[in-house]
């Protein structure tokens, strides 16, 4: 049976669909059987993002209604043999991705995968709320900047009430991943450190992405961070996130990109 | 020039936190109430029109959020002869 995993955050455009992509690839990289499935209807694009927008022919609406097979509609990525996509439908509205067709998606999917990545749309209305609703486990990206901590906030009190382990009377396990994070400008004190959105959010880390011009080179080509230069800064972060995510006890490290005596002088300009 | 404005500039990043820190303390606490303000105003002008008649407009109702407490002030203009109008 697989873990499932919601990657969400609330506010858009915090790499939420990056790092699903990131993450996943990474996990499929050491042999896992990974499956990340976005839903994002209307608005999709982790597809781009894995560069599989060419060959979607079937979506996880397509499912859902009935028209077409589950086995149909994943795409395998042509790197990675284990890794593998459910796209969302581009044109439906989201109004048809219904409670019971997700459920029985996502249990189908648990049986066939290791990990089930759920990459949420942003907002709390029904797209996000049902990627959420079956996780095991939940990934919130927060970028260290105000709206986005506070919509985090936001998550995590849907994530302590309205997913079936909440209801349930469980525990739903969560994840701090920092992404966007510039390690210059927070030293200097003219961004949240680390320790001030932890101690804001008190969820555990799991990582630290820097900000890093490879996530941009990566999505331009389509392909996951850590498959586009498995060896840049973000890649090792979200490689590193993947451990840890597994279980490992590993400690964070601070992501500043190494530079020499004339980089940490000249270095600090172009921030 | 530059350089000076790098230099007289203050921290920006203890000021964001302070901000979430407060902004957050009160927005966990009041969660699935987040018209609040709305209305206490609303019953406020209702017990207040039982007695007098005031103009919606000369009513102000401010909330102000301390790291601490929050103060809510409602301030009402009574003309000298709203409790004959009401009457």
């Amino acid at each position: 049976m697989g873990k499932v995993i919601v990657v969400t955050s609330g506010k858009g455009g915090v790499g939420k669909t990056t790092s699903s992509a990131a993450l996943g690839a990474a996990l499929a990289q050491n042999g896992d059987k990974v499956v990340v499935v976005d839903f994002d209807v209307g608005l999709r694009n982790l597809d781009l993002v894995m560069g599989a927008e060419r060959r979607v022919v079937y979506d996880i609406v397509n499912v859902i209604q009935g028209e077409a097979k589950l086995t149909q509609a994943l795409i395998r990525d042509k790197r990675v043999e284990t890794l593998y996509l459910l796209p969302a439908s581009q044109t439906r509205d989201k109004d048809n991705l219904t409670p019971e067709g997700v459920e029985k998606v996502i249990a189908a999917l648990k049986s066939a995968f290791d990990w089930v990545i759920c990459d949420s749309p942003a907002g709390i209305e029904r797209g996000a709320t049902l990627a959420m609703r079956h996780a095991d486990v939940a990934i919130v990206v927060t970028n260290p900047e105000v709206s986005s901590v506070r919509d985090s906030d936001r998550i995590i009190g849907l994530l302590d009430s309205k997913t079936l382990k909440a209801e349930n009377g469980e525990r739903i396990e969560k994840h701090l991943l920092l992404t966007r994070y510039d390690a210059a400008r927070a030293e200097r004190g003219d961004m949240l450190k680390v320790d001030d959105v932890l101690e804001i959010l008190s969820i555990p880390l799991l990582g630290i992405i820097p900000e890093s011009m490879d996530v941009l080179r990566a999505s331009n080509v389509g392909a996951p961070v850590t498959l586009a230069d498995g060896r840049s800064a973000p890649a090792l972060a979200y490689f590193e996130a993947t451990r840890r995510l597994k279980g490992e006890s590993l400690p964070v490290t601070l992501p500043g990109e190494k530079r020499g005596l004339l980089g940490k002088i000249f270095g600090r300009k172009a921030a | 020039m530059n350089l000076f404005r790098l230099f007289s500039r203050g921290q920006s990043g203890p000021a964001a936190r302070e901000r979430l820190q407060v902004l957050l303390a009160h927005e966990r606490a009041v969660t699935g109430d987040s018209d609040l303000v709305g209305k206490l105003r609303d019953e406020i002008l209702k017990a207040i029109s039982k007695h007098m008649q005031v103009n919606d407009e000369n009513v102000s109702i401010k909330m102000e959020r301390g790291a601490q407490v929050t103060t809510l002030a409602v301030d009402i203009e009574i003309p000298f002869d709203a409790g004959r109008k009401a009457a």
